[in-house]
């Protein structure tokens, strides 16, 4: 019998929450605000059904209902994503230690 | 065009290198390689979307523009938002991974063929269930995190919002959702759909409105959860691997954020949830209190004096130096100790400000090391050997009632151990209670000097009298 395609996604879903617990606890305290801003960003890589709805119309009807929303989706990750890596990077590039700039 | 199979396999290699993101945050060093690691993993996922359709007509040069346009403006809002504004930052950009989850799931709805999920109105129903959950949560992520960003942002009161009933109401409309689901996979019917998602919309402004400004961690950090999981929702409805690991890496990120923030306010996931703390009905007891108790209270001069004269000083700064914009004014303070001789470092209590870690981003932003900041449990057992314990705009997580007064709606809360210092100074605007609304005893204690004033303007002061 066949398993179900259903079946080998949870289970990637699930070992993914059990892979993001032990990587989640060892981030280090702080750091928690560019993990927030990053987890943004990465969460973002929904953007990936905003250009298939997006493409999904063809030539002629660019903008049909469904096309619209993807359009608007890919405005709406976009921000997320350039904005999400981006002010992360500017937190961590603030993080220096002792000798790297003082004195 | 590229087949099925070697795009899954993309898939897979931009979320492993989400998870190497995540990883690299372990340590300061190796973040920002981390950050590297992310934005190859989105750049492989967007290129690897464009192959996978190979529909290279017109409407794919609409899709970069709006790429363009989004990322314009998300660059311009990253590179000029002051950090003091990263809270509701962070909760705007959770809103909109929310509304864009919302949309990809009405785009799919509207029309599952190009998702290859079946046809308008014969729809799979696994795929049914998956996208509208995902809708539902994106949706109470959306309004949820724009409440907070309002909050946050302070054009709405940070006061929780209560009514009677609105617990029932919560539990009726969160019920309803469930049959309203249920009914949609009967039926197929578009209004339906769109009345989930309206309900979603609704619950996720009541789910927040009762939490008040103190508890704003663990609200933002809530919503980085859910929107994770909108994420996943939609990954399994898409079944694209990419999204299915970064949902649940996201997902769980947040939920644990919420774990720790939860517990270094000791208070119950649930009871922040349903609000209403801070709204508080000790008023006048309080005020009673007050009247009696002496309070020393002090200048800058004293303050320098103070600081100058000791050996080891610790710096516990809270969200009123957030507020007060004074991380730059104290890195000019602490320089100054140093260049006497004066060993400096910084407590962070968990709690400290709008959302995790963010004390440290502004220390950071203050040019400060990160190796002399340090964490609750690394520095509390220093106080007792510290000369000068400097408060400066935090309040709650230094009050000692919360490990001698059962009574307290504080207490058990871990809370940094600053009356164990020869002296404490406070740095703070007037005797009014914080978020908690309860007294702080450390007010009236003998080695207390208060010192009243706006924080960045103390600071300032106290700098001019160091020299």
């Amino acid at each position: 019998m066949e398993i179900d395609p259903f079946i080998f996604r949870s289970s990637i879903f699930i070992l993914s929450i059990f892979i993001g617990y032990y990587v989640v606890w060892s981030v280090t305290p702080s750091l928690h605000t560019p993990l927030m801003s990053v987890t943004n960003a990465i969460s973002s890589v929904i953007i990936v059904g905003a250009i298939i709805a997006a493409l999904a119309g063809n030539s002629e009807s660019i903008f049909n209902t469904s096309s619209f929303f993807g359009f608007i989706a890919i405005i709406l990750a976009a921000i997320n994503i350039f904005g999400g890596f981006l002010v992360t990077q500017r937190m961590l590039q603030m993080y220096k230690k002792k000798k790297d700039k003082k004195k | 065009m590229i087949s099925a199979n070697l795009a899954a396999i993309f898939y897979l290699v931009s979320g492993i290198l989400f998870i190497l993101a995540l990883r690299g945050l372990s340590s300061p060093d190796t973040s920002r390689q981390g950050n590297y690691f992310g934005i190859a993993g989105m750049i492989i996922a967007i290129v690897v979307t464009f192959l996978s359709i190979g529909n290279f007509s017109t409407s794919l040069v609409y899709v970069i523009i709006f790429l363009i346009i989004g990322g314009a403006i998300g660059a311009f809002i990253a590179f000029k938002i002051p950090m003091t504004a990263m809270p509701e930052l962070v909760a705007g950009f959770h809103s909109l991974v929310g509304l864009a989850a919302v949309f990809v799931a009405i785009a799919a709805f509207l029309n599952p063929a190009a998702f290859n999920l079946g046809n308008v109105g014969d729809i799979k129903l696994a795929s049914l269930i998956e996208m509208s959950i995902g809708a539902a949560v994106g949706a109470i992520t959306f309004s949820g995190s724009i409440i907070a960003f309002l909050k946050l942002r302070g054009i709405m009161s940070g006061a929780p919002i209560t009514f009677s009933g609105q617990h029932i109401l919560n539990l009726i409309l969160g019920i309803g959702i469930f049959v309203l689901i249920f009914y949609l996979c009967k039926t197929q019917s578009t209004n339906i759909f769109w009345t989930v998602i309206i309900i979603s919309f609704l619950v996720g402004v009541l789910l927040i409105i009762p939490i008040g400004g103190a508890d704003m961690p663990v609200v933002i950090s809530m919503l980085n959860s859910y929107s994770g999981w909108a994420a996943a929702g939609i990954g399994f409805t898409l079944e694209n691997t990419a999204l299915i690991i970064t949902g649940a890496l996201v997902g769980s990120s947040g939920a644990i954020l919420s774990y720790i923030m939860c517990k270094a306010m000791n208070r119950s996931f649930v009871s922040v949830i349903l609000g209403g703390f801070g709204a508080d009905n000790s008023a006048d007891d309080k005020k009673e209190k007050k009247d009696q108790k002496p309070v020393k209270s002090g200048n800058a001069e004293d303050a320098a004096f103070l600081m100058k004269n000791a050996s080891s000083v610790i710096i516990v700064p809270g969200y009123g130096m957030a507020v007060a914009q004074a991380q730059h004014a104290l890195r000019e303070m602490v320089d100054k100790l140093k260049k006497n001789d004066i060993k400096v470092t910084y407590a962070i209590h968990p709690v400290a400000g709008r959302m995790p870690g963010h004390m440290n981003v502004l220390l950071a932003e203050a040019n400060v090391p990160y190796d002399e900041v340090f964490e609750l449990e690394d520095i509390n057992n220093d106080f007792a050997n510290s000369d000068v314990a400097f408060v400066i705009g935090a309040n709650d997580v230094t009050n000692p009632v919360a490990k001698t007064d059962p009574k307290s709606p504080i207490f058990g809360m871990p809370v940094l151990d600053v009356e164990k210092c020869k002296s404490v100074l406070f740095v703070k605007r007037s005797l009014s209670p914080g978020y908690a609304g309860i007294d702080n005893e450390l007010f009236y204690k003998d080695n207390t000097l208060m010192l009243f004033a706006d924080a960045k303007k103390m600071t300032e002061d106290i700098v001019k009298n160091l020299d």
